[in-house]
Formats: C-alpha cells, sequence, structure tokens
C-alpha cells in the first residue's frame, strides 16, 4: 500500500514534469498560433485533448502551461527554504535570546496575513507577472520551514553528539551546517513536496484571478479562468487543465506521504 | 507445585530465534530473579508469559500458570488474565503513567476494568493500594498527577497498578534500573513486603546481581536466549556450575589493575563555584524565583588523578561538569585548568580545550548517526590549528582506535554497525585523538552490561597510566567509583558534602548521607571461583 503510493506519486509527478520538460523543445502544435477556424474541436486524433476557443491545441498548452507552474512553484519553494531554513536553524542554535524572538515572532506576522491576499497586493502593486508570483508564494514558505527547522533542530540540540561537538570546540554554525541539517534534511524533504504542491495550487489561483504570468504564456490557472465560461458547451476546456491540476497536486501529496514513512525513522519502527 | 512453570519454551521472530527451549519455575511466595545482559532474552521471556509479543512473534512449548497453558489461550482469555492474575511493572516510571489521568485513576482503572467495580468502590480500592505501596491519602491524594510525583515514587504508583487486585504473579522488568540507589533500596523492600503479604509469585527481572542476589529466592541465569543456571538462590553462588555464571560474578566484582595514584601538581582549580538558574515567575509581578544547582563547590584535581563524583539525579553534578567544560555559564566562581581560567562559550581559547574532552553514558545518542567513525572520531581536531590532514589524519584516526581495542578498517564504518560496548570505545577514542589531560567522564560505563563494564574500566585505567591522563569520574555507582578512582566527593543539592581519599571514604564515611549512598548499594558479597572474565 505505502509502496503503491510512492509508485504513483511519483509516477504523477514525474509524467508532468516530463511534458513541461520536453515543452521546451517540442510541442505538438506552436500555441501562438491561432486557428481560429478550427476552434473549440473536442479531443480527435490530431488534437489528442482537443482545441480551445482559438483554436490552439490544448495539450500544447498544457504542455507548457505546466512548465511555468512548475518553474513557479519550485524556485517559490526554494526560495522559502533557501530563507526559511537557516532562519530557524539561527533561531534554534540561539534558542532564548533576542534574535530568535526577532526571528519566531516575525514569521508569526507573516503568517498572520492571509496568504493569497497579500500575495494579490504583491502583484497589484508591482504588476502581474510570473517573477511577482514567485515573490508572493516564496514568502510564505518562510515561515513554514522556519518553524519546522527550529522545531526538529531544538530537539536535536539536547543531544550528546551536539554537546561532544560543542566540547569539539566547534561554533554554532558550524554544528548548525554539519550536524543539524543532514539530520532535518528528510523532514526538509517531506515538507518540501507538500509546499510544493501547495505552490502549484497557490499559482493556478493567481493566474485564475490573471495575476500570474501574462498572456500569450499559457498557464493552467488561466486556462481554467478562460474556458470557465465555456464549460457547458466545451467540457473539455475546463476538464484538462483542471485534471492537470488535480492530479499533480494528488501526485505530490502521495509522494510527500510515501516519503515520510519512508524516511522518518521513528515512524519506520512503529510500522514493523 | 510451582506456581508459574515454563516448559520448554521457544520463540522466534520471523527467522531469528530469540529463545531457545527454556525451562523454568515460580513458586507463589517466592521471588525469582531472572539475570542476563542485554540481548539474552529475559524480557522477551517476560512478554511470552503475558503474550505481549511482538508482530510475528511464534511461541513453542508450554507457559504453565497453576497448571493452565497460557500459549493455548486466545487473546480475551488473556486480556482477562493480564492485571487481574498476572501484574507487570517496567523499567520507566516516567513513561508507564498517562500524564493527563490522576494517579486514583489509573490505578483505579484495572479494578473497574476487572471486577466491574462502581467509581466509589475502585476509588476505595485504588485508596488502599497506595497506602499499601506507602504512598499515604495525606500527602498524596488520589487527585494528584504523574508530573507531581518523583521517580520513586511513580515507580511505586507503577506497583500499585500491578498489585491492585492482588495478582499471582507480579513480573517486575528493571523495575529499579532507573532509580537512585536510596530510592532503589525502597522499592525493593516495597515488593520483598507484598510478596510476603499476598502470597504472590515474583518475577524480577534485572542485569544486575547485586541487586537479585540479595532479595531472590530463586535464581535463573540466561545468555542468547537460554538458561545457563537455575536453582535455589544459595545453591547457584555455592556451585557456580556454569562459566557464564562465573564470568557474570567476575565482571560485577571486576577491580581493574591501577597503580597508586602519585603527584601534586595540580590540573583543574574549582573554588566557590556557583551556578544558578532561573525559576518561572509564579505570578506576573514576582520576581523570578533562582534554583542554585552548583552552591559553592570547590576542589583540585590533581595531574594524572582520577577523582570520582557521586550523587543522586538532580544533585547539580551535570551541571558542575557543563561548568568545567566551558559549556555553561557560571554565577560566580573561579574554573582554571593548569592555572587558566575557564570561560563559558566559544571565546575559551581552542588550545586549553584540547586538554578536555568528555565521555557520555548513552553511547547510542554520542554521535552523529549519518557520520562514518573516521569523522566522528577525527571531530575534536577542530581544535587543533595544524591538525594532521589526508593520510596522516588516518594514521591518527587508526591509531586511536588501535589504542582503545578496535581496529584501523572501523573508521570507514557508520557507528549503526557497533555494539553499545564498542560504541563506547569510540566514544573514548574520540575524547583521546587530541591527546588531553583530562577526561570527564559522565557516567560512562553505566548503560554497559556488567562483562562489558568490567573491559571498559580496564580500558579506561590502562589509558590512565599509558598516557597520564586524569579522569574526573561522575557516575550514581558507588562500585564503579571506588574501582576505579583515587578520591571521591559526595554532592548532595549543589554542595560537596564529603571527598577524601576513595578507600577511607568508603570504610568509614563521616558525612551521614554518604554513609547512607553506601548502605543503600546493592553489593555482590560472593566470590567467582575462577578468573575468567569472558566466556
Amino acid at each position: 500500500m505505502r509502496r503503491g503510493s510512492l509508485y504513483i506519486g511519483a509516477g504523477l509527478v514525474g509524467l508532468f514534469i516530463a511534458l513541461a520538460l520536453v515543452s521546451l523543445a517540442w510541442t505538438p502544435y506552436d500555441v501562438q498560433v491561432l486557428e481560429i477556424f478550427n476552434k473549440m474541436k473536442p479531443p480527435s486524433a490530431t488534437n489528442w485533448l482537443g482545441t480551445d476557443h482559438f483554436g490552439r491545441d490544448i495539450l500544447s498548452m498544457i504542455m507548457e502551461g505546466g512548465q511555468v507552474s512548475i518553474a513557479v512553484a519550485f524556485v517559490a519553494v526554494g526560495l522559502g527554504m533557501g530563507l526559511g531554513v537557516p532562519l530557524g536553524l539561527a533561531a534554534a542554535a540561539n534558542r532564548g535570546s533576542l534574535l530568535d524572538e526577532l526571528i519566531m515572532r516575525s514569521n508569526d506576522v507573516v503568517f498572520a496575513f492571509p496568504a493569497l491576499l497579500i500575495a494579490i497586493l504583491i502583484t497589484a502593486i508591482f504588476g502581474p507577472s510570473a517573477i511577482n508570483a514567485i515573490i508572493a508564494i516564496g514568502i510564505f514558505n518562510i515561515p513554514v520551514f522556519a518553524r519546522m527547522s527550529r522545531g526538529a533542530a531544538l530537539e536535536l540540540w539536547t543531544r550528546d553528539f551536539i554537546f561532544a561537538a560543542r566540547v569539539a570546540g566547534k561554533g554554532r554554525v558550524r554544528i548548525s551546517a554539519e550536524h543539524i541539517l543532514p539530520n532535518i534534511a528528510n523532514l526538509l524533504i517531506v515538507q518540501g513536496t507538500i509546499q510544493f504542491s501547495l505552490a502549484i495550487l497557490a499559482e493556478a489561483a493567481l493566474s485564475y484571478v490573471g495575476l500570474g504570468a501574462q498572456p500569450p504564456t499559457p498557464s493552467w490557472g488561466r486556462m481554467l479562468a478562460d474556458s470557465q465560461t465555456l464549460a457547458s458547451q466545451a467540457p473539455h476546456l475546463v476538464l484538462a487543465p483542471g485534471l492537470s491540476i488535480v492530479l499533480m497536486v494528488l501526485g505530490l501529496n502521495m509522494l510527500g506521504d510515501a516519503l515520510r514513512d519512508a524516511l522518518d525513522p521513528r515512524l519506520q519502527r512503529g510500522a514493523k | 507445585m510451582s506456581l508459574l512453570r515454563i516448559d520448554d519454551l521457544s520463540l522466534s521472530i520471523g527467522t531469528m530465534p530469540i529463545l531457545k527451549g527454556i525451562s523454568f519455575a515460580c513458586a507463589a511466595g517466592q521471588i525469582t530473579g531472572l539475570i542476563g545482559e542485554s540481548g539474552s532474552g529475559k524480557s522477551m521471556t517476560a512478554y511470552a508469559i503475558t503474550q505481549l509479543l511482538p508482530k510475528g512473534a511464534i511461541c513453542s512449548g508450554q507457559i504453565l500458570l497453576d497448571g493452565d497453558n497460557l500459549l493455548a489461550k486466545t487473546e480475551t482469555q488473556m486480556c482477562a488474565l493480564r492485571g487481574d492474575d498476572i501484574g507487570l511493572v517496567f523499567q520507566e516510571p516516567m513513561t508507564a503513567l498517562n500524564p493527563v489521568k490522576t494517579i486514583g485513576a489509573q490505578v483505579a482503572e484495572t479494578v473497574r476494568l476487572h471486577r466491574g467495580a462502581s467509581r466509589a468502590e475502585a476509588a476505595a480500592i485504588a485508596r488502599d493500594t497506595l497506602n499499601r505501596v506507602g504512598l499515604p491519602a495525606a500527602q498524596f491524594p488520589l487527585g494528584r498527577y504523574p508530573h507531581e510525583l518523583s521517580g520513586g515514587q511513580r515507580q511505586r504508583v507503577v506497583i500499585a497498578m500491578a498489585i491492585a487486585l492482588r495478582p499471582r504473579l507480579l513480573i517486575a522488568d528493571e523495575p529499579t534500573t532507573a532509580l537512585d540507589v536510596t530510592t532503589q533500596a525502597g522499592i525493593l523492600a516495597l515488593l520483598r513486603q507484598l510478596v510476603n503479604e499476598d502470597g504472590m509469585g515474583l518475577i524480577l527481572i534485572s542485569h544486575d546481581l547485586g541487586v537479585v542476589a540479595d532479595m531472590a529466592d530463586d535464581l535463573v541465569i540466561m545468555r542468547h536466549g537460554e538458561v545457563v543456571e537455575a536453582g535455589p538462590n544459595a545453591q547457584v553462588f555455592a556451585t557456580q556450575n556454569h562459566p557464564y555464571t562465573r564470568a557474570l560474578i567476575r565482571a560485577s566484582a571486576h577491580q581493574p589493575s591501577r597503580d597508586d595514584y602519585q603527584g601534586e601538581t595540580p590540573l583543574l582549580q574549582v573554588e566557590g563555584l556557583v551556578r544558578d538558574y532561573a525559576l518561572p515567575r509564579t505570578s506576573l509581578f514576582a520576581a523570578p524565583g533562582r534554583f542554585r544547582a552548583v552552591d559553592g563547590v570547590s576542589f583540585t584535581l590533581r595531574k594524572g588523578e582520577n577523582l570520582g563524583l557521586v550523587g543522586e539525579s538532580g544533585c547539580g553534578k551535570s551541571t558542575l561538569t557543563r561548568a568545567i567544560l566551558g559549556l555553561e555559564s557560571i554565577q560566580a566562581g573561579r574554573i582554571t585548568i593548569n592555572g587558566q581560567p575557564v570561560i563559558a562559550g566559544q571565546s575559551m581559547p581552542a588550545e586549553m580545550r584540547r586538554h578536555l574532552q568528555v565521555v557520555f553514558q548513552d553511547p547510542y545518542a554520542s554521535f552523529n548517526p549519518r557520520h562514518k567513525v573516521a569523522r566522528l572520531v577525527a571531530e575534536p581536531f577542530h581544535l587543533i590549528a595544524d591538525a594532521p590532514q589526508g593520510p596522516a589524519r588516518r594514521k591518527a584516526v587508526a591509531e586511536v582506535l588501535q589504542s582503545v581495542g578496535l581496529q584501523p578498517s572501523d573508521a570507514d564504518r557508520y557507528i549503526h554497525e557497533f555494539s553499545g560496548g564498542q560504541r563506547q570505545r569510540i566514544a573514548i577514542a574520540r575524547a583521546l585523538i587530541t591527546r588531553p589531560e583530562l577526561i570527564v567522564l559522565d557516567e560512562a560505563v553505566s548503560a554497559l552490561d556488567v562483562s562489558i563494564r568490567a573491559q571498559i574500566l580496564d580500558l579506561l585505567a590502562d589509558l590512565s597510566s599509558r598516557f597520564g591522563l586524569s579522569y574526573l569520574f561522575i557516575s550514581h555507582d558507588l562500585h564503579v567509583v571506588r574501582k576505579i578512582t583515587d578520591r571521591v566527593m559526595v554532592m548532595q543539592a549543589g554542595k560537596i558534602v564529603e571527598s577524601g581519599e576513595t578507600e577511607a571514604v568508603f570504610a568509614a564515611p563521616q558525612h551521614p548521607y554518604t554513609a547512607a549512598l553506601i548502605k543503600a548499594a546493592p553489593q555482590l558479597k560472593v566470590e567467582a571461583k575462577d578468573d575468567e572474565l569472558v566466556v
């Protein structure tokens, strides 16, 4: 069962990443070319997923749209992890100090804002673009990773081997990098996978309201928005991007769950 | 007729045999001591009797409780037996109680479950039982929560839960291992008294021959899943038929050969050391209280000397150690090593820190599980500016591994491939690599089996004379301290209450606390019949 969710999750995620990568070099049709006379065709042998209201091939758009969604989510989670983890480790290494309070209370402040509203605010101020979407989503990933790594690191700081490293004269930064970080890597991978799925959703939501990647670059969220009024006439227009989002997020969640079971030694012991 | 008889009990988990045809009996009103080192299968025997076995375990043979085969019973029938006819006491009183339920409710639970008693009846029985285990109503009302009790008191609650229904058989698995010696003496006396009053059979499982020898009527000695020797206490010790029995006795009493200490140069000097901790505020506006963990401690440790520090948990010995290692700021006093002051934090010069190393109690928590032995052992090289690199570093690691009795090839293995005793050797190797002058041994042998402990003590004594090392040997185990130290200090509530030559202190303790500690420590008074340490 556990194996199953690992394979299904990895398979779904792998499929979409592969499609996005292929689209860098080749897509069945050029998505910039409009063929109005060929619009809203149902799925057929020539257009596997049909065409949209401008006559563009939907499969090609899904492939290129995946590129944007995955890239935005990946960079945003990377940003959150890259800033959040060092902040969390620094807070744990200086537990109870002013720095700890400062870091964690600022995280609380970020947490207190509704993420999507702030993202809309940011893009409203700086203009809608993929870069601003990355920043907006990334900022809200910082406290997630900071809190998690601080919690895990605090527990590790009480261990004897950390004590031994201190007796060996190693400083806080060095201990954090050498001893703490490798021991919380499991947790980070698992949390990263789950945050990745949330970021995909957030990107889709931003694109849906028109604040993500701008036309003519295709994106899953905007494909949904563009086609929603046509849903009753041509349901495949909505189904294709909708199912892409659902399957990608489902795959990431299954992968994250399976990774947690595989990587967390505590759960492993309990399972036996 | 015996209360419990085990006939040819075998147990395997998967393809791994755990118990190999063990047989012994346990009589009502008697204490059967089940002795063995880790991995001997003694706890598994207890789980087999209660049928609380891990998944995938397969039993064969017979376990007869009053002639009734427990192995033939269904889970429902066993549930009725457990807690009613068979009581269980575990090692760790801190985790055996549910922290969000009162002690009264936890003791009453068994009664309500098995007797269908009303709430009031169950509470009355719980009250009686708690009185019997020495927790009178005045200080210990039923509404107390586990966190309000000390370790020894919690263990009494666990015992009360086990005996509330006056079971015919009580199994106590290392009931005092996690407790201080004075507390241990009280718990053991209580168990003895309960056995006498109720006429129940007690299986006392322990790795400590000293504890069991004083208590048990019958002994069962186990090793590698087999019973190597069983019989009445006096007979087992008198005949010592099996070589393993002799090795165990020998290891318990083992005295590493040590040179008499000579030398006057002071290495570590501690003067009037005070360490306070702030307590949480009791109300918003009250000033936070202070707890004095170390209270005006002064002593001198000379070069090449082995100094013991003895005290029960919470006496401040760990805080003192951390202060000496420069990891804890102090409120008053002075610590100097070779005349240079120890400063807490990073500002302590590396050259000074390299002369100070430490070995911890738990060989399983002392190492980063993600590094190989070579990297773990070489970690203190961080303190040396021109630390050897490349082949020279490998050579240094190999040398130090050899000096603790391991192979140079062990450097490329991960820590989980080693046993507890081997890990402790690696911990000592790590402490040795900077050629320190002082090693702090913080309960360094307390978690080890007696035979392994004897070997590590030999190693420590040998290293001390070879490298002219000084030890600050911290332990709650007086017998170990007696074997390895020249002088000893006794610590109580943050103060050193007595210090002096080890033999003199043990022979004629001046302070009542020291006397109480020595009296409470169980000691094996039997001599082994040969000198073999390992079989």
